[in-house]
């Protein structure tokens, strides 16, 4: 059919250029992960060799256990990052079903409102934020990341999601009414189950910032017990600088957790993003 | 029915996303504003109207770091609009040929970066282009440019367009991503009409695909603006929050943490914090303006 677009020659550059281009993407994560298996001197020695039964070598991995809590610090990130999916998709969707469903004065504007956000990347209120947090005690606390990655979603999680609910049929709702349901059951029971691949699209792009942020958990929580895996990789790391085994360990460690969240989810971004849902 | 009778279903439903979207977001925001307008004397806070601003733009110990800080930030942003952006697209129009193989296996192992965190990517690169451990000396030795390294972390001259490029490697999966997607919504009738007219290969991309993108094209260029200008991460987990060596690699995002909560022998001012954070929102402001009214509404669309 398009016999003029395919052309042995021209497949193979392309799979060239991008076989070299995933070379480059993947390069590094293989080199930190094969070196953290290894002994001190095989690190440096042969660097790019992968471990044998010589160099093979879990010193890194112990020094991190021993020192770091990473534990603690892997739970507080799972906490902050479900717990701000949860309310994210709630209120999210609670707000974009007001919007999308119901005519009243103000709607527009308030839509506008709440689109805001999207553009307007919350860290220029920090200095406001800690200042507040300070006053109502929550500093130091995994409420004042959760409120902070709350608020930082909602506007997004509200333009997908009432993009989504306006294709909900008027029908299925307006029998739901004559059934005598409630506006609450209609949303919970009717609506809220045929968006769910938009909830999963929106959820899925809240995920990752959110566990990768550094700025909120530096500023918002640096305490101890509240520390995230990145802000406590990212001390651990600081302090042991010149150990490498330790560092390398520390580092694949906090690379793991989200390739495996990635290979769990990946399909669900890949779908959401070309689904067009940020267009 | 003569007047609507309040809904409270609706309210119940807007208030939770509007109050804390409000009490987190919105009010912080105009509080920083507000607050880059006092100052702190004796422990009291004392109105001063623009004199922060004045100090930042002005007093040459401050306006020497803020240029500087400002200046890097466009040169970072340049590297990801003149690299990344333009590599991105690439790989999507790539990616996106009809009966390609693996291409899946392949936007799944580009994306991978970009799911990682800063701390993760600074550090790995870090290590990598070290002197000490020297995979990136060797990996050069190796194809004979072992004359062309340096430590470019810690070269004043290079290490700004170091970390701009390492910042690129992460994110070029986010152009790719959306212009693959903006690609695949290309009707298949639109590209058979070209090939009839012997339009194919290079110049179909040119000549049919990219104007077609170009809306897309647009949103990654405000995003890649709005994320450089609040970037402050990867900076952090490489350098430090002094953004060595020697401030050449400071961006807004590092001067602001710097002046908020001090370093060293400085103490930290929260009033010069949220002047550093005013400055920001005015050039996002401006950039998205710019992008909304200026770009955007003159892009002409086609009805596919």
């Amino acid at each position: 059919m398009n016999k003029a677009r395919q052309n042995p020659f021209n497949t193979a550059a392309m799979h060239g250029a991008l076989i070299l281009y995933t070379l480059i993407a993947l390069f590094p994560v293989f080199v930190i992960l094969i070196n953290s298996f290894k002994t001190r001197r095989a690190i440096f020695r042969e660097p790019l060799a992968l471990p044998s039964a010589d160099s093979f070598s879990l010193i890194g991995y112990e020094t991190v256990m021993k020192q770091g809590d990473f534990f603690l610090y892997f739970q507080n990130s799972m906490i902050v990052t479900v717990a701000s999916l949860f309310f994210v998709l709630l209120f999210g969707a609670m707000a974009a079903y007001a919007l999308s469903e119901y005519q009243f004065r103000g709607n527009l504007l308030m839509g506008l409102y709440l689109a805001l956000g999207i553009m307007i990347p919350i860290r220029i209120g920090t200095v406001a934020i800690l200042e507040m947090m300070v006053a109502t005690g929550l500093v130091n606390t995994l409420w004042a990341l959760i409120l902070v990655y709350t608020a930082q979603g909602l506007p997004l999680a509200v333009f997908i999601l009432s993009e989504f609910m306006r294709q909900v049929s008027d029908d299925l709702k307006n029998a739901g009414r004559i059934d005598g349901l409630s506006e609450y059951t209609i949303f919970f029971r009717l609506v809220l189950p045929l968006v769910r691949p938009a909830m999963a699209t929106v959820a899925v792009f809240n995920m990752i910032p959110i566990w990768n942020d550094l700025w909120f958990p530096l500023i918002l929580a640096p305490a101890e017990e509240t520390k995230t895996l990145t802000l406590g990789s990212q001390v651990f790391i600081g302090q042991f600088v010149t150990d490498w085994n330790a560092v390398l360990s520390a580092l694949s460690m906090a690379i793991l957790p989200v390739l495996v969240l990635y290979v769990i989810f990946s399909r669900q971004l890949i779908r959401g993003i070309t689904s067009g849902a940020v267009k | 029915m003569n007047r609507p009778r309040l809904r409270w279903h609706i309210v119940v439903f807007l208030a939770p996303a509007v109050l804390v979207y409000t009490a987190v977001m919105i009010f912080p925001l105009f509080n920083t504003l507000r607050l880059a307008l006092y100052t702190e004397i004796d422990q009291t806070r004392v109105f001063v109207g623009l004199q922060n601003f004045q100090t930042l733009f002005f007093d040459p110990i401050w306006s020497e770091q803020f240029w500087n800080a400002l200046g890097n930030n466009f040169w970072f942003f340049l590297i990801h609009m003149l690299v990344q952006n333009p590599i991105g697209i690439a790989l999507a129009a790539l990616l996106s040929h009809p009966r390609l193989r693996f291409a899946a296996l392949y936007r799944s192992a580009i994306f991978i970066p970009t799911i990682l965190s800063f701390v993760i990517v600074g550090f790995a690169w870090k290590l990598i282009l070290s002197p000490i451990w020297g995979i990136a000396p060797s990996m050069l030795d190796a194809i004979g440019l072992k004359s062309l390294f340096a430590p470019w972390l810690g070269k004043e001259e290079y290490a700004l367009t170091t970390l701009a490029l390492i910042s690129v490697w992460q994110f070029v999966g986010i152009p790719m991503m959306l212009i693959y997607a903006a690609l695949l919504t290309i009707p298949e009738e639109i590209l058979e009409a070209g090939e009839i007219d012997g339009i194919t290969g290079a110049s179909a991309f040119w000549k049919i695909k990219l104007p077609l993108i170009l809306p897309s094209i647009g949103i990654i260029s405000i995003l890649t603006f709005v994320g450089n200008f609040n970037a402050f991460d990867l900076i952090y987990a490489a350098q430090g929050a002094l953004a060595g060596p020697d401030f050449s690699t400071d961006i807004l995002g590092t001067f602001m943490y710097r002046t908020f909560f001090g370093f060293q022998l400085q103490l930290g001012d929260p009033h010069m914090g949220s002047a550093i954070a005013g400055a920001m929102f005015a050039i996002i402001l401006v950039g998205v303006c710019i992008y909304l009214f200026g770009i955007q509404t003159r892009m002409r669309r086609y009805q596919l």
